[in-house]
């Protein structure tokens, strides 16, 4: 029986759940692997062979050379194990979010100062909105 | 005997760490959301806990893919600061109180509730902000910390039932320790956001609003909302608030707020804080309101 997935229809959103977790295990491993300063020192000076040590899909690896947040989280990525590639690249939740978004991180902080996005037609994939705050 | 005397809740955003490390907590920016925890700070400062039972979630710091506990308990002397990817922030590292730790995990387990105990564990910023936003930047931690991370990183995550009933079972298993010790449980995360995919940035106010009222009034009920409420209302990473829960387990069902505080935003969060003071027979009377 497949697991059951109420949150499918949340707009924007991967839940990381046990398939997601399954589908990135390398990925996420690779990320925490960062948390050590010489791991840090020689994924910088030569990505590509780093990420060949890990045992992670070409797909997977070409996101983490684009830094393509969104495919990372899509192949199975979650956003804490993440944070350590981020981290390294001296990124912040912030910026993230921002690229995330499709939005300049001068326009999304902006956003949140302004209050946030409204949950107002994002609770349900075809929610239409009822108000602009 | 051991008593619980207050719980603290509050969000754990590792901006605000950052903001507070490097110098700039009085910046426009940060200035309103530090103010919120003047108050908390003389609370503290008076109430001088003994331990600290401190419930977070580890962000794929301490525990990597390969074991995810749904509840740990850190029973160790002492805990180091993790590196999060920037070096570890620069905080005292944490000490513990093993004795009340094991007599914690006995008698939760005896309880039912199956956690997994920890002898080393690295702490992130889930537990150290929150240290950091009440007790400020000294040279020690006034206090020892018993670490309680929860796993919702994974789904599924406890529910907030589970949670709630955690917070019971720890209240017992403390009214049973044979020392003569005030404790806190503090529970952190949320309130509303989320920080993936094209939804990011999400916070609702109303809801986080609410949610605070009912956590005071009737956490009973607030326990039984289901996880996917909070994915569609308070954002992916909202489900952090389940953790409050554990803290409004472990106090009396009447307890009187002390301090309230909101704010929007912090990096890509709404901030809550509570802290509130247990009316049960062994609780402490009177003290500072804000």
């Amino acid at each position: 029986m497949a697991l059951e997935k109420p949150y499918a229809d949340v707009p924007g959103t991967v839940i990381f759940d046990a398939d997601q977790a399954r589908k990135g295990y390398h990925l996420n491993q690779f990320c925490l692997s960062l948390m050590q300063a010489p791991n840090r020192e020689r994924f910088r000076s030569d990505e590509r062979a780093y990420l060949d040590e890990w045992p992670m899909s070409e797909e997977q690896k070409r996101a983490v050379l684009a830094r393509d947040w969104n495919r990372m989280i899509e192949l199975g990525g979650n956003v804490y194990f993440l944070s350590k590639l981020f981290s390294t690249d001296g990124k912040s939740f912030q910026y993230v979010a921002a690229m995330m978004t499709g939005m300049t991180q001068e326009a999304y902080a902006q956003m949140m100062l302004n209050g946030g996005r409204s949950p107002e037609g994002q609770r349900r994939i075809g929610e239409p909105a009822r108000d602009e705050r | 005997m051991a008593r619980i005397t207050a719980g603290v809740t509050t969000s754990h955003v590792p901006a605000i760490g950052a903001a507070l490390d490097l110098g700039k907590s009085g910046d426009a920016y940060w200035s309103p959301v530090f103010a919120g925890y003047d108050f908390s700070k003389r609370w503290i400062a008076a109430a001088s806990p003994d331990v600290v039972i401190l419930v977070y979630n580890d962000h794929a710091s301490a525990f990597s893919l390969d074991i995810v506990p749904t509840f740990a308990l850190g029973c160790a002397e002492r805990f180091q600061p993790a590196d999060e990817g920037w070096g570890p922030r620069p905080v005292p590292v944490v000490e513990g109180h093993p004795e009340l730790a094991t007599h914690l995990a006995q008698s939760v387990i005896q309880q039912d509730f199956d956690l997994t105990v920890c002898y080393r564990m690295d702490v992130d910023h889930g537990l150290t902000v929150p240290l950091s936003l009440l007790f400020g930047q000294p040279q020690a931690w006034p206090v020892r910390v018993i670490p309680l991370p929860v796993n919702v990183v994974l789904y599924p995550p406890p529910s907030g039932r589970r949670c709630f009933e955690l917070g019971k079972a720890l209240r017992r298993a403390v009214e049973s320790f044979d020392a003569d010790l005030d404790v806190q449980v503090w529970g952190t995360g949320g309130m509303s956001h989320q920080l993936q995919g094209a939804r990011a940035g999400l916070i609702n106010q109303v809801w986080d609003n609410r949610w605070l009222d009912r956590l005071i009034t009737d956490p009973e009920g607030l326990s039984r909302m289901p996880h996917i409420e909070y994915v569609r209302e308070a954002g992916s990473e909202g489900i952090e608030l389940v953790m409050w829960l554990i803290m409004r387990g472990a106090l009396s069902a009447e307890v009187d707020v002390v301090h309230r505080f909101y704010h929007v935003p912090a990096s890509n969060t709404a901030v809550g804080h509570l802290i509130l003071e247990d009316r049960g027979p062994s609780a402490t009377a009177g003290g500072l309101v804000s």
